[in-house]
């Protein structure tokens, strides 16, 4: 029997989610040993991360594959462009946790351990001599003394950056709508150049702050925010990049038709919330 | 692959079956079982916590364990136990309910269920590791959450798996709602269970992630060198408590939203009577998700915070008090004057509003910041969310699985056994929790192995009910296994006044409900 064109696709039992399981498990296991510091645990960790990428793979090559088949009505694409944003607000909330530390640390728990506020001044039986407000590595000097990074010269670089590979995405996106798949694929080259430009800044930007001016993981909340936030931004970016890769492949393959590419809205819906939250930390962790 | 159906495939043979399926009545199942030892295992841990508190002085465990024993009962009962039966519940009952084929992303479904078992593997497998499990108390409050051994990153990334889990199942479930509804089922025409599931999968999308950011701060705090909750680096360990309970409070609701919608639908079904204020009841779910974001710091009012702050966040909190009285209320109206009758879901619906009635009660009590420096960590504390948590949401789930459960497997459950469990669930249960408000009005502080003098005899009644609900949960066990294997047969429509989709299936419905969507007038 063929599947009828109306009917909402139910897919056969698969064994990838139960190796994704499994996937992801290795991986944390891994994780927590080396955190531990286990002789295995790297070991581990990266057979885990192989077994993920392996089942990712797996996985979209699936849906792909059931995707050009046909199998897929209007009522599946639904789904998985509801099921996409619903993912990127899980996104959002998650980014919401550090940029909530950070206004925290910054709007209430410095003050008070200077003594603002309260009237109690408990900051005094400990640490009577702090006074620094902002950025502070704490009333211990956390780390040793660090410098931060000003914001006009590679951050305000990667921000132009970024706001242009919006740009060159949507441009491409307009490409796609008009069936003209030579500047789709070029477009979304363009776009992961800028995003790998983009990661190039941020790894050299990280390179200089832990050489140079001593900006470290451990300079107290300073660093901690500072490197929370930008990190799990930049391993997003690394995801989304990625994740570009992959629809450029299959844009070139001419995967994709003027009414038929979900794949590529959702990794573009992705990319510009990567790029809002890039927004939120030029402001609030770099300029103010 | 090329010859894929959406219809005419039925389960697969074997236990692979149960590892690789797609199907929603699968994964319920699976969900349901899950929770059920989870439950039983979480119970064990309770029964451990009453037998130490049977007499004062250290009796039985040593203190870390005896720790170590509330930590990992909570954790078990609130993401072992209660939200993977109620995703089990969602799984069975919403495709049913709405007229939809199946869950709308089944592959991410078996997903999302089969993280959990490693998820809690990895969890009590840090009982066996370098300084036993955690003993922090399932808030994980920093220090004392860091000063635990080998097992901290496995309990962390068993916290990240659970919660990918309850993330992906619930875009599952919000998808499924949005986008797979029969012709004609408009929202207002859901059931209610639909309806607070839906609130509730989007409390957990907005939500779990902030848990997940706690964590990972806890872990690079830990292993990373970073001063997020650490004084000395500039951060603040009240940081944490701010963080988490941004989670923690829309999580009670998570727990506690789904048990409206169970009752709501029992309870029509055996007064005879509609629903009474429909539509009030889910504006009353919205707003109680709505004040669940900006009520999260009365769990820590003694923490030291500005006045300005208590009188906000306690004023806040006594507002969910009037969409929880109007559910309440509603209730009751439906019952009003119905012909009503006393099956055991029944009996478990009825039971639900009065205790949990008077958990919310003790909740409002708590809200009174000043009165709060008296209640904070006391006995009075476990009392009010033991009323709320074992009496309103395990007690829904009982409900549930009664008033399902002939519809499920095709067989009636044993009525005298079900009658008989509820009745020694309910006395025993209050023996067992009701004493605990005393001890803690007079003092008994939460989460100690040994306790004053003054107050071992509430202590000791309250074992003797704990020992006994524990034990009659071993004839939940046996009636649902009993149900399972055999019995009388249960016709489609099951209840004579059940109103919905999933009654015009049959009973067992079969493996795929609606392949040709019904229209629902």
């Amino acid at each position: 029997m063929t599947h009828s064109a109306d009917a909402y696709y139910v897919p056969h039992s698969s064994y990838l989610p139960i190796i994704a399981s499994i996937a992801l498990t290795v991986s944390v296991v891994g994780a927590a040993c080396w955190f531990n510091g286990t002789a295995s645990g790297p070991m581990t960790f990266y057979i885990g991360l192989a077994m993920v990428l392996a089942m990712l793979f797996g996985w979209f090559n699936t849906v792909v594959k059931e995707n050009l088949c046909g199998l897929y009505n209007a009522q599946v694409d639904r789904s998985f462009r509801q099921g996409m944003m619903w993912f990127i607000f899980s996104e959002v909330m998650f980014f919401a946790a550090f940029f909530g530390a950070l206004f925290y640390a910054r709007v209430l728990s410095v003050p008070w351990l200077l003594g603002d506020a309260t009237g109690l001044a408990t900051h005094l039986f400990l640490w009577q001599d702090y006074n620094e407000y902002w950025p502070t590595n704490g009333p211990a000097n956390a780390g040793g003394d660090f410098q931060t990074i000003g914001a006009w010269g590679i951050p305000a670089l990667n921000t132009t950056l970024l706001l242009a590979s919006g740009i060159t995405l949507t441009l491409s996106h307009h490409a796609l709508k008009a069936a003209d798949n030579a500047r789709t694929v070029w477009w979304l080259i363009a776009t992961v150049a800028l995003g790998s430009v983009f990661l190039g800044f941020q790894a050299y930007e990280y390179i200089h702050a832990y050489q140079d001016l001593n900006l470290t993981l451990a300079s107290g909340v300073y660093g901690s925010t500072f490197f929370m936030l930008t990190g799990f931004h930049g391993f997003h970016v690394a995801l989304g990049t990625a994740m570009l890769i992959v629809i450029t492949i299959r844009a070139a393959r001419r995967h994709f038709t003027p009414d038929n590419h979900f794949a590529f809205e959702g990794v573009a819906w992705y990319w510009h919330f990567v790029d809002v939250v890039w927004l939120g930390l030029f402001i609030f962790v770099y300029v103010l | 692959m090329s010859t894929a159906t959406a219809d005419h495939h039925g389960p697969a043979r074997g236990l692979m079956r149960w590892v690789t399926t797609t199907n929603h009545k699968d994964i319920g199942s699976l969900y349901l079982l899950f929770a059920l030892i989870m439950f039983l295992i979480g119970g064990a841990m309770a029964m451990v916590i009453r037998a130490e508190l049977f007499q004062p002085g250290l009796q039985l465990v040593d203190p870390q364990f005896f720790n170590s024993m509330t930590t990992v009962h909570a954790l078990l009962m609130i993401f072992g136990a209660v939200m993977p039966a109620f995703t089990g519940l969602a799984n069975w009952l919403i495709p049913m309910q709405i007229g939809a084929p199946d869950m709308a992303l089944p592959r991410l479904n078996n997903f999302s269920f089969w993280l959990l078992p490693f998820a809690f593997t990895m969890l009590l497998s840090t009982f066996f590791m370098n300084g036993g499990g955690p003993a922090s108390g399932w808030t994980l409050y920093p220090p004392l959450s860091l000063q635990m051994d080998a097992g901290f990153p496995f309990m962390i990334f068993a916290i990240h798996l659970a919660g990918i889990s309850s993330i992906m199942g619930s875009i599952n479930v919000i998808v499924t709602i949005l986008n797979m509804r029969a012709p004609g089922m408009t929202l207002m025409k859901m059931p209610l269970f639909v309806w607070t599931w839906l609130i509730t999968a989007y409390l957990l999308i907005a939500t779990m992630p902030v848990l997940a950011g706690a964590v990972t701060m806890l872990l690079t705090d830990k292993f990373a060198g970073t001063s997020f909750f650490s004084a000395a680096g500039g951060g603040d360990p009240v940081m944490y408590q701010h963080i988490f309970w941004f989670f923690g409070h829309p999580e009670v609701y998570i727990l506690i939203l789904p048990a409206f919608g169970i009752v709501s639908a029992i309870l029509p079904t055996f007064a005879r009577k509609p629903l009474f204020g429909y539509s009030s009841m889910v504006y009353a779910t919205a707003s109680i998700a709505f004040l669940s974001f900006i009520v999260w710091a009365h769990h820590m009012f003694t923490v030291g915070m500005p006045v300005v702050g208590e009188l906000f966040f306690m004023y806040a909190t006594m507002m969910i008090a009037v969409p929880t009285g109007v559910k309440v209320f509603n209730w009751i109206s439906t019952m009003w004057r119905g012909s009503m009758t006393f099956e055991t879901p029944m009996l478990f619906a009825v039971g639900f509003i009065i205790m949990f009635t008077i958990g919310g009660f003790s909740g409002l009590m708590l809200s009174i910041a000043p009165a709060d420096f008296q209640y904070h960590d006391t006995y009075f504390v476990v009392a009010h969310f033991h009323y709320v948590l074992v009496t309103g949401a395990i007690y829904s789930i009982m409900a549930a699985v009664y008033y399902w459960l002939p519809k499920w497997t095709g067989h009636m459950y044993d009525e005298r056994l079900g009658k008989l469990h509820f009745w020694i669930s309910t006395i025993s249960v209050n023996v067992l929790f009701f004493p605990q408000h005393f001890l803690g009005l007079a003092g008994m502080p939460r989460r100690i192995p040994d306790y004053s003098v003054q107050f071992a005899d509430w202590n000791m009644i309250s074992s003797l009910g704990g020992f006994v609900f524990g034990l009659s949960q071993l004839m939940f066990v046996w009636i649902i296994f009993k149900a399972i294997r055999g019995g009388r047969k249960a016709t489609d429509q099951v209840w004579e006044g059940a109103q919905g989709l999933e009654w015009t299936l049959s009973s067992p419905p079969p493996y795929h409900s609606f392949n040709q969507p019904p229209t629902v007038r």
